[in-house]
């Protein structure tokens, strides 16, 4: 197998590991947050990865004739596809929602620093 | 926890993680390859709903109960970043808000030509989604950014005066409610939620694939309300609210 | 596949996972949302190269535009309450 074959997945899985070095280290909720869409775009990279077929095209049939059994095969995986959309859409509201979070944290502590929230503390 | 010690924690936790990925991805059936099962059966599923976008045909109506779970998602998150973003009892709201320095006229030239365009523009990407790539969830995303263009053109008071926050909270309900009127509607007429009600059209036209432009139009609107309402929360919280 | 198409997904996954490890390495958030943005567009170029047009699209108004904005509005709000 060549690293061809994994280079991918790899990098799936570094966007993940990426994204979780930087809320572990991270100074500033909202950083967190940005770092959090990182990890999550590992996700994305991965499912996108498993559905490809080398050579195959989008899974979307131009032309006003269902297309022939033969053709069915030479389109990549689009479950996956829709999987990814819809949360790439749906993550995005949930990022605001993280962010509203954070800007709430920071009226009442006044500090974006988790370090420094000491009274969230478990 | 110190910040030394979460650290050598977390090289630890991720050390373990990469390891099992490696594993995994080594195990994997090699990136590319033809067998693609899911595949197989989406596709024709979807061609048998005469639908040419066969993601939409998953989206839509293959795992149409599942979108409504990730609208439910979007739906729920919007309301929380809403209700978190309210001006707070030690807030108050300015009714002037300073502009920022007048944008270039170039930028503002832009920004109104540009406006008509993108929205037109998604709405085609909405109203097309079962025949090219596109859907509720693009199309909804582009005219809720796409409105925006106004306040790069306009400035802020131009924005407030054509976008007012109360029909896109009504949207954004009536795109929720018109999904799960299209499910009832299925299990009204078939027995099954989510059912396909309508006839199913001929391949690649426009009026094709059943409730799929339905769904795409229920979805468009639910989205692009959110994308809305979420910049109008931010950027009064941005701009307008300050400390009493 | 032609050797131009395996060449595009190379550079944008290669792309994606040195523009994803700056955003991380950005200390500053408000510098962040700009690489944010410029990641999101990588992203978008490898989802056309995976033949996956659909999702490119979503990626493209979410991940260039959206998020980074709110990113910003986000920390335009916090810094005023400093």
């Amino acid at each position: 197998m060549s690293i061809l074959h994994v280079y991918a997945y790899l990098v799936a899985g570094w966007l993940l590991l990426g994204g979780a070095f930087g809320i572990a280290r991270s100074r500033n909720l909202i950083h967190a947050v940005v770092c959090l869409s990182i990890a999550q775009s590992g996700t994305y990279v991965l499912l996108i990865a498993i559905g490809y077929q080398s050579g195959a095209s989008p899974p979307v049939f131009g032309g006003s004739t269902p297309p022939d059994v033969a053709a069915h095969s030479a389109v990549v995986d689009p479950v996956v596809q829709a999987m990814t959309l819809t949360d790439v859409v749906v993550a995005a509201t949930v990022t605001a929602l993280l962010l509203a979070l954070a800007v709430q944290v920071a009226k009442r502590h006044g500090t974006l620093d988790p370090d420094e929230l000491t009274s969230l503390r478990g | 926890m110190t910040r030394r010690v979460r650290l050598i924690v977390f090289a630890a936790a991720a050390a373990a993680v990469g390891v099992l990925l490696v594993v995994t991805v080594v195990g994997m059936p090699p990136f590319g390859n033809a067998f693609h099962p899911y595949r197989d059966v989406a596709v024709a599923a979807a061609i048998a709903h005469q639908t040419a976008n066969v993601v939409s045909g998953v989206n839509y109506d293959l795992r149409a109960f599942d979108t409504l779970g990730e609208e439910t998602i979007l739906l729920g998150s919007v309301v929380g970043a809403a209700v978190l973003l309210r001006p707070g009892r030690e807030e108050r709201e300015r009714t002037e808000v300073p502009e920022d320095e007048p944008p270039l006229q170039a930028v503002r030239l832009v920004g109104y030509l540009l406006l008509p365009v993108t929205l037109v523009l998604g709405l085609d990407v909405v109203a097309h989604g079962h025949l090219t790539p596109g859907g509720g969830f693009q199309g909804g995303v582009v005219l809720g950014t796409g409105l925006h263009l106004l306040y790069l053109a306009g400035g802020f008071r131009a924005l407030e005066r054509l976008r007012a926050v109360p029909p896109f909270e009504v949207g954004e309900a009536v795109g929720t409610a018109a999904f799960v009127a299209v499910g009832i509607a299925g299990l009204a007429v078939t027995g099954s939620f989510l059912a396909n009600v309508l006839p199913l059209g001929t391949f690649g036209s426009m009026p094709s694939s059943g409730i799929v432009p339905l769904l795409n139009v229920a979805v468009g609107m639910e989205v692009a309300s959110g994308v809305i309402l979420l910049l109008a929360h931010f950027l009064d919280q941005a701009l307008r609210v300050e400390r009493r | 596949m032609s050797g131009v198409a395996l060449a595009t997904m190379l550079v944008a996954l290669t792309l994606v996972a040195v523009l994803g490890t700056a955003v991380v390495l950005t200390a500053d958030p408000a510098r962040q949302a700009v690489t944010l943005s410029v990641f999101g567009l990588a992203l978008t170029v490898l989802f056309f190269s995976f033949q996956a047009p659909d999702v490119a699209l979503a990626q493209l108004a979410i991940g260039a535009a959206v998020v980074p904005l709110m990113v910003m509005l986000a920390l335009r709000r916090v810094r005023r309450q400093r």
